[in-house]
């Protein structure tokens, strides 16, 4: 379609979803730039699905608007949008072949079959179902099931493709596979995919820019390098997996950097959330968390778990105080044995406390 | 009969060992019995009534003295079997029809929202299938011969949607929701409007539920006496009516006759009982809303 | 402005918009041909050709003609469901484990689907005088033709409650039976319970709701009895079933009142039979009958 070549950008402004008090939306606002991979990152029912069914136009809005370049679309019903969509258990057509699965959007917008064909099987070639494409979805299994959605996505040639965890139905390995396959596609094609998860790793190798959501709200808008590295609230923190957490008052402070008072020790770190009083919550990730040398600086703990994970080990410990440790250790240390941890000061996020 | 050779290997499901005690096999063997005495009587009636309708003389003996099969001519004429015959499909047809249209959007209805007083209605659809038709059966034909529907074919089709219409509902209910609304909604995505959803996506996942249910619907309408009997006029009997009349007045006629006649009513339920179970397990011709074998 | 939801929304959030009005014409027809007939016999069950109010129920309570019949009834239906049931249990056992129990099912929906005016007429001819069971019987030696008589009596219609009605109770038990996870048994069977315990301690706490609605659901049919209680059985008296006096004061003395006040009572019968049932399921465990949802 014509839309394709002409259109810039997407912008939601103030989009807002009232009903029922689980999966509402407040006030989404963002402009998405043509050829980018736009990740939503939340856990359940933070709203990134009921978001991309409003701009799906599978759910009303009740505030706001969608708009491509100039083009208001949320007044638009959900088939005169014409945008691709992978549904999370793919939404397969389960009486018609891959072929007319995937040729459905063309035919459903009258466009003649000797037109239709080439790009049908375009479309399948890209997805490498050459050889599937006369089966019926039930007799396909389910990676092959899911490059069919993709498949029926782009064969429209959208400007917009949404991707409902596409691949949470899948197993380890094939997840991998697909999200390579999904990163390819998308950059062969040059349009907007938004793709919802709960999966940071997902997000974070797939997309040029993640949103993270909570509470129907957004939290933080990032490249991954920039969420990953410095999450600005402690519960996207946790999200992206800064597993320990340690509450402590501070007692020193020098610009960004803090000195906080924990379990009979201190910890230095770095501000990332303008602290309120002198609680704070300092947050790191368990691969910078490592056993230090008895008499080097840090904080003392009891080995509770240890896991063998490949490389290293990764291990769980718990203070006096009764804070939990997740830490990264070389050696296989012993539940019960006592442990020194310690990590850079650069990597110990500070988050004001409650 | 071949009942007890169709058992599963012990392995499946007799416990841990497979071994039987003496016990337990008597008692297998007396279940068996059971069924089969059953079994053999239950066909012994049904054929007894296809002998006797090609029997030309049939008494004091184990078998007729001869065959024939102008009992068949005579039942045709005597009973009028053509008109009967045809009055029975114009209102199997009107029912099957009628309860389709109505039936299948309400499941749709029930199976896909949640609305405030849908439990009030699933008990409204509910209640004429527990309900005997007798029961209701009598009030529903005062209502009828009162608004001068009764004993005319509108007022047979009127009862027997009755208990029809709820019947394709409670089948497809179950149907409808194991197909995944995301399919729908996929349909809409790629731009199919709600007809054209309707027509390419929905009704051929709907097709084999809806032809299951019209055709349970089909066999039972041809099998319903009751409310027929109590609706029907003198030209809007069914052929179970006219059977019933018939068997009510023995005497009139010759017992053979009344039996070709039976045999012509069996066929006819037979063909469809047939066609039906191509589609569905016999258990839903009375368990209705079988649990789906989901998973 | 912000807050002005449109009524539609509103009402869309509540799960009514255009595909629930779809409900609307079927309930509208069972409204018309259930609900209001019922209502309507209620209503003209009081208002007897007497003028009394209640004059049909006084009638109808006094006259050992017409209360005898609901006893009559009971006489066939309570005791034909018990048979069914009980028979019916053991046979969906031994049935669950079968790997082709399609055949059986098949025959045994047989006399559902041809339904009891056929039964009737079979059953005339096969239980008669002159028919093949009778004279299989004497030709045992155990007995003598003259003593036996198995039709126009209260047994013919006992016959064909039993042979239109196992079926139906034995598919509907089947159904409960194959929904408990066989899973249960092995469980019970690894734990040392014996065939009879692991049915007494796991099948049947788990089997009586079902069983409860199966005896409710054959009660009601067998109690409804109506075309073989006539054509097989004695109509004038040890069969005279309260369908039978329902369908006379309707359609022979055209007293519709009457009729109603009847079908009332036929309906409160059965009503107070289902309930009490239901009443004592309630005793029993009700749950899943598949131990943990998978």
């Amino acid at each position: 379609m014509s839309l394709l070549s002409s259109f810039k950008s997407l912008r939601l402004e103030g989009v807002s979803r009232d009903f029922g008090v689980v999966n509402a939306l407040r006030d989404l606002t963002l402009e998405i730039k043509r050829g980018e991979f736009i990740a939503l990152l939340g856990p359940s029912g933070c709203g990134k699905s009921t978001a991309l069914n409003c701009i799906a136009g599978l759910l009303p809005t009740t505030r706001g608007q969608i708009m491509l370049d100039d083009k208001r679309i949320d007044t638009l019903p959900t088939e005169d949008r014409g945008f691709g969509m992978v549904f999370q258990n793919y939404a397969l057509f389960p009486h018609m072949t891959v072929r007319a699965n995937v040729g459905f959007g063309l035919k459903m917008r009258g466009v003649s079959k000797a037109e239709a064909a080439p790009r049908v099987e375009q479309a399948i070639r890209t997805v490498r179902l050459d050889t599937q494409a006369h089966k019926l979805p039930g007799h396909l299994s389910g990676g092959q099931q899911q490059r069919v959605a993709i498949a029926r996505a782009i064969a429209i040639d959208p400007p917009l493709v949404l991707m409902d965890e596409p691949l949470s139905n899948l197993d380890a390995k094939l997840r991998l596979e697909m999200r390579q396959e999904i990163r390819r596609i998308h950059q062969s094609l040059g349009c907007i995919t938004i793709y919802v998860t709960h999966d940071q790793d997902e997000a974070l190798s797939l997309a040029d820019r993640i949103v993270v959501l909570r509470d129907g709200t957004i939290r933080q808008v990032g490249a991954p390098e920039d969420l990953y590295a410095r999450p600005a609230h402690l519960d996207v923190a946790e999200f992206m997996g800064f597993r320990t957490r340690i509450a402590g008052r501070v007692q020193a402070k020098d610009g960004n950097r803090v000195q906080l008072a924990v379990s009979g020790t201190t910890l230095d770190g770095v501000v990332q959330e303008a602290l309120t009083g002198d609680a704070a919550i300092a947050a790191i990730r368990p691969d910078d968390l490592v056993p230090v040398a008895p008499d080097a600086h840090g904080i003392d703990g009891v080995v509770e778990a240890i896991e063998y994970r490949g490389r290293d080990f990764f291990g769980q410990a718990r203070t006096k105080g009764g804070d939990e440790l997740f830490f990264r250790s070389e050696q296989r240390l012993a539940p019960g044995a006592s442990v020194r941890l310690g990590a850079e000061p650069h990597r110990v996020l500070v988050y004001p406390g409650a | 009969m071949t009942a007890v050779t169709l058992e599963a290997p012990p392995a499946v499901a007799t416990g841990p060992s497979g071994l039987r005690s003496v016990g337990s096999r008597l008692w297998i063997v007396a279940v068996w019995s059971a069924v089969i005495f059953f079994i053999v009587n239950l066909l012994g009636i049904i054929a007894a009534v296809v002998t006797s309708s090609f029997a030309t003389r049939w008494l004091r003996s184990w078998l007729p003295n001869d065959y024939t099969t102008r009992w068949y001519l005579s039942a045709w004429d005597e009973f009028q079997l053509h008109d009967v015959l045809l009055v029975t499909f114009q209102i199997v047809g009107a029912v099957v029809l009628l309860s389709g249209l109505l039936g299948v959007p309400a499941a749709y209805a029930m199976a896909r929202r949640d609305f405030p007083g849908k439990k009030v209605m699933m008990l409204i659809f509910l209640l004429p299938l527990l309900v005997p038709p007798v029961t209701f059966g009598i009030p529903l034909a005062t209502v009828l011969y009162q608004s001068g529907l009764g004993g005319t074919m509108a007022g047979v089709v009127l009862a027997n949607l009755v208990p029809t219409v709820p019947f394709v509902i409670l089948v497809m209910i179950p149907f409808i929701e194991q197909i995944d609304p995301r399919v729908e909604a996929a349909a809409r995505v790629f731009g199919a409007g709600t007809f054209r959803m309707f027509v390419h996506v929905l009704l051929p996942l709907l097709m084999p539920g809806v032809l299951a249910a019209l055709l349970l619907v089909l066999v039972r309408t041809i099998a319903m006496f009751e409310l027929t009997f109590l609706t029907a006029g003198p030209s809007s009997q069914t052929l179970v009516v006219a059977l019933y009349y018939a068997v009510f007045a023995a005497g009139v006629r010759a017992v053979q006759s009344i039996d070709a006649m039976a045999v012509v009513y069996m066929v006819t339920t037979l063909i469809w009982l047939v066609i039906a179970l191509r589609f569905v397990n016999p258990t839903q011709m009375v368990t209705r809303s079988k649990r789906q074998s989901a998973h | 402005m912000a807050d002005a939801i449109p009524l539609r929304a509103r009402l869309a959030a509540k799960g009514l918009d255009g595909v629930t009005l779809l409900v609307l014409p079927a309930a509208a027809l069972l409204l018309a041909l259930f609900l209001y007939p019922f209502g309507y016999g209620l209503w003209l069950s009081f208002r007897p050709k007497d003028g009394s109010l209640l004059g049909n129920y006084a009638r109808f309570f006094s006259d050992p003609f017409l209360y005898d019949t609901i006893f009559t009834t009971l006489a066939l239906a309570v005791p034909v469901t018990i048979v069914n049931l009980l028979f019916a249990v053991p046979v969906a056992f031994r049935v669950r484990l079968m790997r082709h129990q399609r055949l059986l099912t098949t025959i045994l929906v047989l006399p559902i689907t041809l339904g009891t005016v056929l039964v009737a007429e079979g059953m005339l001819n096969y239980f008669g005088p002159q028919g093949w069971f009778t004279r299989a019987l004497v030709s045992t030696g155990l007995f003598n033709a003259s003593s036996i008589k198995l039709v126009h009596n209260y047994w013919g219609v006992f016959l064909s409650l039993l042979i239109t009605g196992f079926p139906f109770t034995f598919l509907l038990t089947l159904s409960y039976v194959t929904g408990i996870d066989p899973g249960l048994e092995q469980a019970a069977a690894t734990l040392g319970a014996r065939a009879a315990e692991r049915f007494r301690h796991v099948f049947l706490p788990l089997l009586v709701p079902g069983l409860a609605i199966t005896f409710c659901l054959s009660f009601v049919q067998a109690y409804s009895v109506f075309p073989s209680a006539v054509l097989l059985g004695a109509p004038a008296g040890p069969t005279r079933v309260i369908s039978i006096a329902a369908y006379q004061a309707a359609f022979e003395e055209y007293d519709y009142s009457l009729a109603s006040a009847i079908a009332m009572i036929m309906g409160a019968v059965q009503l107070v039979v289902v309930v009490a049932v239901l009443a004592l399921r309630n005793l029993f465990y009700r749950g899943p009958a598949a131990g943990a949802k998978g």
